[in-house]
């Protein structure tokens, strides 16, 4: 065990809260859920490491030599398939028409790969490998964190609206069918962005050290904690202030009442998922300059998510905050101190905790 | 000791699928040797995890966390030299004939400290909070493999050179290994059979039904759950064992979650509460992983597809599991209020 310096200490302290800034974007957004819908999103680093790489795919475009038309051509086959999938349903049974469509897809790749070369099946998951860009600017990382959050949010309520929604409240169904898509979304990156390890540029001013009092500190982890404020701030503002607020908590507290009254609760519950997955986005993507971008985080920092919201509580912001800055200064600090146990560094206070209120600290059961 | 004669049946039918397969498994090409004993080891897995899902009621969201530790236990005792007492011990019972036992005997003691450490932690917690905490836990387990590099050799893995034999009986070849599989296997099936039909098992599907029920009448349930964990670890541990032994090599791929879910699935697959269902589970996704291998190199995208789209029909159609299909198939006229099981 090495002593640590007062310089270090504030250092230390320093990286914890902004790695505490990632945890409590991707933490907030499962516990928002579960809150809600009770539904524990195993897709939800998913969603996090897929918006890195989309990110990453946008400043390639915007800052890069990466054309736009695989994606286009991509978007195109997606919507195809959509109106076709409409127009059979409209004549026959759903079950006839997923067959007429897997048999229309197995015999055009068949006829694609023998006659033409190429796999039909690319034409909706484009294989394009990137090359990290050199420089962006910070116009140019907004546009691409407000795409990429978009197509995170259309992801979530694509999936909440004709997958999680038909499922109940059988949490085993759940839970399988949401690590469906986790490893379809983590297999899918892979394939289209392949296995090597990418991290998101900075933009110039954030990408110095601020020297304060001789300490540097990077001014990125800075704006990491300053969005993760914001967040938390414009999440509590909006769910005890506003009137879209007090529609989601009367959805949340009690539903047969909020329907009696005019409230359409599944738009409600689609908007949470959609908010959601757009929390854990934002996380990625600011997260993506932090941890990097590459195949695997997802399940490596989904752990971290819910050491958070089991310290916390879920369904509670407070407890998101609070469990959040516990788990980010554990980390650190146990990463500094004993490098090889910082995983079981992390879990004791969990355990401890769990010992104590089952349901985290601030928990609603 | 059985009590109706259809579940006599049952049995029967049962008993003769794998003496069949035992008469069978030594003609097909390796290939098919390889797959069936792979189906058998993951068979183990799903059938432990069914013990504390079906009839415990626990979803584990990590239960690959004892498979794991076991098949990393075997393969450090059978190559670790510079752990002088441990490997000299492997290499005198190996000497004697007996090596398998030592390392049985030691990977299933260690498999259950970290269950019995592990439900300790996690039992107290319910639904989901289990779930993630399982989960979390299974991590510790993975990050340890992939960190601890001087102990596991990290992302590399562990090649273990040759399996000891049993008896004199050299298992390095494919057909003895296979019936030694079977063999395992059999007694594995038959323990959990005899334990979930104990009064201990029937007080598991008690507290799985009604807890409150069961706490009201005098019942640990606490106690009860937590041994349930352990059992369930020690039997996942086997299939961990064999793993090692079957594969030769152990690597942090092998225990992630994508191990955890999957066994998950088995179960939910063939019918939880069933025992053999999850068998029939493993079968399928073996077998699918292995063919659609051969084809193309994206099996976790095709895994999730598959996931969604079994639940997905499950639900629409009202079934548990493929042998929920069966009953299905075989009582049509059954009431639709009857209590299930």
């Amino acid at each position: 065990m090495t002593t640590l310096s007062f310089t270090n200490i504030v250092v230390l302290s320093f990286n914890s809260l902004s790695y505490a800034a990632i945890l409590f974007l991707l933490a907030s957004g499962l516990s928002l859920i579960f809150g809600v819908m009770r539904i524990v999103n195993l897709a939800h680093a998913a969603f996090f490491l897929f918006a890195g790489y989309l990110a990453l795919e946008f400043y390639n475009i915007i800052f890069g030599t990466l054309s736009l038309m695989p994606r286009i051509i991509q978007l195109v086959s997606w919507t195809l398939l959509y109106f076709a999938w409409r127009g059979l349903t409209a004549y026959v049974a759903p079950r006839h028409a997923a067959l007429a469509l897997l048999l229309a897809y197995v015999v055009l790749e068949t006829l694609c790969s023998l006659v033409w070369g190429f796999r039909f099946f690319e034409l909706f998951f484009p294989h394009v490998p990137v090359k990290p860009v050199d420089r962006i600017n910070f116009p140019g990382m907004m546009a691409a964190i407000v795409v990429a959050l978009a197509i995170a949010a259309l992801c979530g309520m694509f999936i909440e609206r004709f997958f999680l929604r038909r499922l109940g409240q059988d949490t085993l169904s759940q839970v399988l069918v949401t690590i469906g898509f986790a490893f379809i979304l983590q297999d899918g990156s892979l394939y289209t962005w392949g296995g090597d390890n990418f991290m998101l540029k900075q933009p110039w001013p954030l990408n110095f050290s601020a020297v304060v009092w001789g300490l540097s500190l990077p001014q990125y982890r800075g704006f990491m904690i300053v969005i993760a404020v914001v967040v938390a701030a414009a999440l509590f503002l909006g769910i005890e202030r506003t009137r879209l607020g007090a529609i989601m908590r009367a959805a949340v507290d009690d539903p047969e009442m909020a329907r009696g009254i005019g409230i359409n609760t599944n738009v409600v519950q689609m908007a949470i998922f959609a908010i959601g997955a757009l929390l854990a986005a934002t996380g990625g993507v600011v997260g993506g300059a932090f941890f990097g971008v590459y195949p695997g985080l997802d399940f490596e920092i989904l752990p971290y998510a819910f050491a958070v919201v089991i310290i916390g509580g879920l369904g509670s912001l407070g407890g998101a905050v609070l469990g959040s800055i516990v788990v980010g200064f554990i980390e650190n600090f146990g990463t500094a101190l004993f490098p090889e146990l910082s995983y079981f560094a992390l879990f004791a206070p969990m355990a401890i905790i769990l010992a104590i209120k089952p349901t985290g600290l601030f928990g609603k059961g | 000791m059985l009590e109706s004669l259809a579940e006599k049946r049952r049995v029967l039918i049962v008993l003769g699928v794998f003496v069949a397969l035992g008469v069978v498994t030594p003609f097909l090409d390796l290939f098919m040797q390889s797959l069936v004993t792979e189906i058998l080891v993951f068979g183990i897995l799903a059938m432990s995890l069914d013990l504390l899902l079906g009839f415990t009621g626990l979803a584990s969201l990590g239960h690959a966390a004892y498979f794991g530790v076991a098949s990393y236990t075997t393969a450090i005792i059978m190559t670790k030299e510079d752990w002088t007492w441990t490997f000299a011990a492997f290499q005198w019972a190996d000497s004697l004939g007996l090596g398998l036992f030592y390392i049985f005997i030691f990977a299933l003691v260690v498999a259950m400290a970290f269950a019995a450490f592990f439900g300790f932690l996690a039992i107290r917690a319910v639904g989901v909070y289990f779930l993630m905490i399982t989960l979390s836990l299974a991590m510790v387990v993975w990050g340890l493999a992939y960190r601890w590099s001087a102990v596991t050799e990290g992302d590399n893995g562990i090649i273990v050179l040759g399996r000891p034999s049993l008896f004199g009986i050299s298992l390095e070849s494919e057909i003895p290994f296979f019936y030694f599989t079977l063999t395992v296997f059999l007694i594995c099936l038959g323990l959990m059979f005899m334990f979930v039909r104990s009064p201990f098992g029937k007080t598991l599907v008690g507290i799985r039904e009604r807890e409150e029920r069961m706490q009201m009448l005098g019942y640990n349930i606490w106690l009860h759950k937590y041994l349930a964990f352990i059992i369930a670890g020690v039997f996942s541990g086997v299939a961990g064992v064999m793993w090692t032994l079957f594969n030769l090599f152990v690597s942090p791929p092998d225990i992630e979650l994508i191990t955890s879910a999957e066994a998950l699935f088995m179960v939910a697959l063939g019918g939880p509460a069933t025992l053999i269902g999850p068998v029939i589970g493993s079968a399928i996704i073996r077998s699918l992983q292995q063919f659609i291998s051969i084809y193309v190199e994206r099996w976790p995208l095709i895994l999730g597809a598959i996931y969604i789209i079994t639940i997905m029909l499950g639900r629409l159609y009202g079934v548990e599991g493929i042998l929920g299909l069966f009953g299905k198939f075989r009582k049509p006229a059954a009431p639709p209020d009857a209590p299930e099981g």
